[in-house]
């Protein structure tokens, strides 16, 4: 084929298309991220220019500027790269799955069911060190989606039981959470909502390290599985007809994207619609494609983040607004634009 | 599926059965709870009221408890077959339609941003929040040729409500001070709510029962089909319209005295149809009357599950829900 290097690691298992256009704009929407990165700590109580930042990141910076940007700034938009990009992938394998260009792990109860654990654990577990945190959320997503996954299988699981259930499961999680929150004392309260509307002020180093390995592990895995994910959307019978383990596949495809967001949410709360967005952007620069897409998705939703941290940093300082408020603020209308264009479906 | 009371006689005795289930619930809700009354004590309350912590209790949260689970569960169970033959969609609730999300939204803002307290403003903005969410998730869950499907409605209310949520979690953070006032609120209760929160509202309620069952034949006439309806002379936007607005009294009204509550509207349509079958007039009154036994039982309940605490009641009418829901959504729509 024309305009394409072809990849098979793994014979059987996985083989990719390297379509030239895709590269050229993932390329460009890294220099993108990357520059919306350098902007972003730049910004803040002091200021440093994009090109001091530059000299920073290349070591050659001065002392205060390196200490505000390696120790201050950078672990913040690191994690926000993170967290970005995993849900992103999240979203872009759940409306592979679903089939439906309107699903996303957190309106599908897959983040409310990390929500309710992590909040079940600030309230239950205050001894115990926060660190422990992000796998009790983990823990929390993954049991959700074996839990949607279980009351969506009659003889398999379909699309359109996915969608309905996983409505159901999210405003179940959301009714325990409330109730959760009204039992507990007031300061962990403010703590709870602010975990719960998504926000990435104060995150460390470690959270870094932490959730890097997941991220990149996961997000490789999804891309092996990439020719999966295409044969999905093709619709239950044309896969069978094609040899394929359609529930199998899905089976793992969920775990997968559920990995994935517990990843991010242990770490950045509930940032909502970021796994909406980034996928469709994503699909119009390159196509369907779910090895296209894929990459670009984790690029677009990293800055995403990074964009509406930034914003959530600097607009009302000194307060720090968080950034799940600015997502869903841009996330929403597009999902009602979404709504109107897929009208025909 | 027959009917259990298929004769018109044992649909009558049935109403007057539930009255006296409703009496009793409505006894056992004014005399249990943390502190334990007695029938006496209820009645000299009234007669012989001497200030001692009981008669208060009675007076000022017990009484009034009972009448805004009452109120409340009628409103919803109404509101719940209205949206539900309107969209004729089995899965419709206020809940899932963004009703509740946005009317909290709108009240939400009043108390951050404006400071409003007043009963009066409190029910206008729950009404103007119901009415603008409704209609956006209605209009969004019907575009395009194939008209409303259920996953587009359920879809649209999602969105909806997950955009009002995070809104008003932004505003949450923002002003610490209203958190404590607001998160009341939100949970949904019957209980610590004043009587003037219900009277203020009890006109529009009633109101919008009488609409309700004003529009019983109309109704029954649009669930053969918009074009049916037409062909037989029915000015369906007209019908459609008053359905909505006395959608939007009932579930605003109902999240101005008790907050969002959601899912009674859900369950209780299909149980009355279990009971009375498919005409809408029997189906009305039977949701309503659910409603209203349900919300009292979920109060009573709300009380003992956590011990001293409460569970907010708006909790446990979801818990009891979405397994109902999650029924309905693997049993009825496989077509889809």
């Amino acid at each position: 084929m024309r305009g394409y290097l072809t990849l098979r690691p793994g014979k059987r298992f996985s083989s990719f298309h390297l379509h030239k256009k895709t590269i050229w704009v993932t390329a460009a929407a890294a220099l993108l991220t990357f520059a919306a990165a350098v902007i972003s700590l730049g910004m803040g109580e002091i200021k440093l220019s994009p090109l001091d930042v530059l000299k920073v990141l290349i070591g050659i910076g001065d002392e205060q500027s390196s200490l505000v940007v390696w120790q201050f700034r950078m672990p913040r938009i690191f994690v926000g790269f993170l967290v970005g990009a995993a849900l992103a992938a999240a979203g872009a394998i759940m409306q592979g799955v679903v089939r439906n260009p309107l699903a996303a792990p957190d309106i599908l109860g897959v983040s409310g069911g990390a929500s309710v654990a992590a909040v079940a654990f600030l309230l239950f577990f205050e001894t115990v060190s926060i660190k422990w945190l992000p796998p009790v959320a983990f823990l929390g997503a993954t049991l959700i989606m074996f839990l949607l996954y279980a009351l969506a299988w009659k003889k398999g699981v379909t699309p359109l039981r996915l969608v309905l259930i996983g409505v159901g499961l999210k405003i179940a999680a959301s009714a325990v959470v409330t109730m959760l929150i009204t039992f507990s004392p007031f300061l962990l309260q403010n703590k709870a909502i602010l975990w719960l509307t998504g926000s990435i002020y104060g995150v460390s180093w470690s959270d870094a390290r932490m959730i890097l390995p997941w991220t990149v592990g996961l997000i490789l895995l999804a891309a092996l599985m990439a020719r999966r994910v295409n044969i999905q959307q093709l619709g239950d019978d044309i896969s069978k007809s094609l040899g394929s383990a359609v529930q199998r596949d899905r089976f793992f495809l969920l775990l997968i994207c559920a990995a994935l967001t517990g990843t991010a949410v242990s770490v950045g709360g509930e940032i909502s619609f970021v796994a909406l967005l980034a996928p469709h952007i994503a699909k119009q620069l390159v196509g369907p494609s779910f090895g296209h897409a894929l990459p670009l998705s984790a690029l677009i939703g990293a800055m995403i983040v990074l964009l509406a941290d930034l914003v959530a940093r600097v607009a009302f300082s000194p307060i720090d607004v968080p950034v799940g408020v600015f997502t869903s603020a841009v996330g929403a209308p597009f999902f009602i634009f979404l709504l109107y264009r897929n009208r025909h479906r | 599926m027959k009917a259990i009371l298929s004769a018109t006689s044992a649909k009558w005795l049935g109403v007057a059965l539930f009255l006296l289930l409703l009496a009793y619930l409505g006894f056992a809700s004014l005399v249990f709870g943390i502190v334990e009354t007695s029938w006496h004590t209820v009645i000299d309350a009234y007669t012989q009221f001497d200030g001692s912590n009981e008669h208060i209790i009675i007076k000022e949260v017990r009484v009034p408890r009972v009448l805004n689970a009452l109120a409340v569960g009628i409103c919803l169970g109404i509101a719940g077959t209205l949206l539900q033959s309107l969209t004729r969609n089995p899965i419709a609730d206020v809940e899932l339609f963004g009703l509740n999300a946005g009317a909290a939204f709108f009240v939400v803002v009043a108390i951050t941003f404006f400071g409003i307290s007043s009963l009066t403003q409190f029910t206008w903005i729950a009404f103007l929040g119901s009415a603008v969410s409704g209609a956006i998730v209605y209009l969004l869950g019907s575009l395009g040729r194939d008209g409303m499907t259920p996953v587009k409605l359920t879809l649209a209310g999602a969105a909806i409500t997950a955009l009002a949520a995070s809104a008003r979690h932004g505003m949450m953070v923002l002003n610490e001070k209203s958190v404590d006032e607001v998160l009341f609120w939100l949970s949904g209760s019957v209980g610590g709510r004043k009587l003037e929160f219900l009277e203020s509202v009890f006109p529009y309620m009633l109101f919008a029962w009488v609409l309700a069952f004003l529009l019983v034949r109309p109704i029954q006439t649009l669930l053969m089909g918009d074009d049916v309806a037409k062909g037989l002379g029915q000015r369906t936007v007209l019908v459609k319209l008053a359905a909505g607005a006395a959608i939007v009294l009932l579930s605003g009204s109902s999240v101005a005295v008790a907050g969002p509550i959601g899912f009674v509207g859900l369950v209780t349509p299909h149980l009355a149809r279990f009971l009375v079958g498919i005409e809408t007039r029997w189906v009305m009154l039977y949701s309503g009357l659910l409603g209203a036994a349900l919300l009292l039982a979920a109060d009573i309940a709300a009380r003992f599950i956590a011990k001293p605490a409460e569970v907010p009641i708006g909790v446990m009418t979801a818990l009891i829900g979405i397994p109902f829901f999650i029924y309905v959504a693997r049993k009825g729509l496989d077509k889809g």
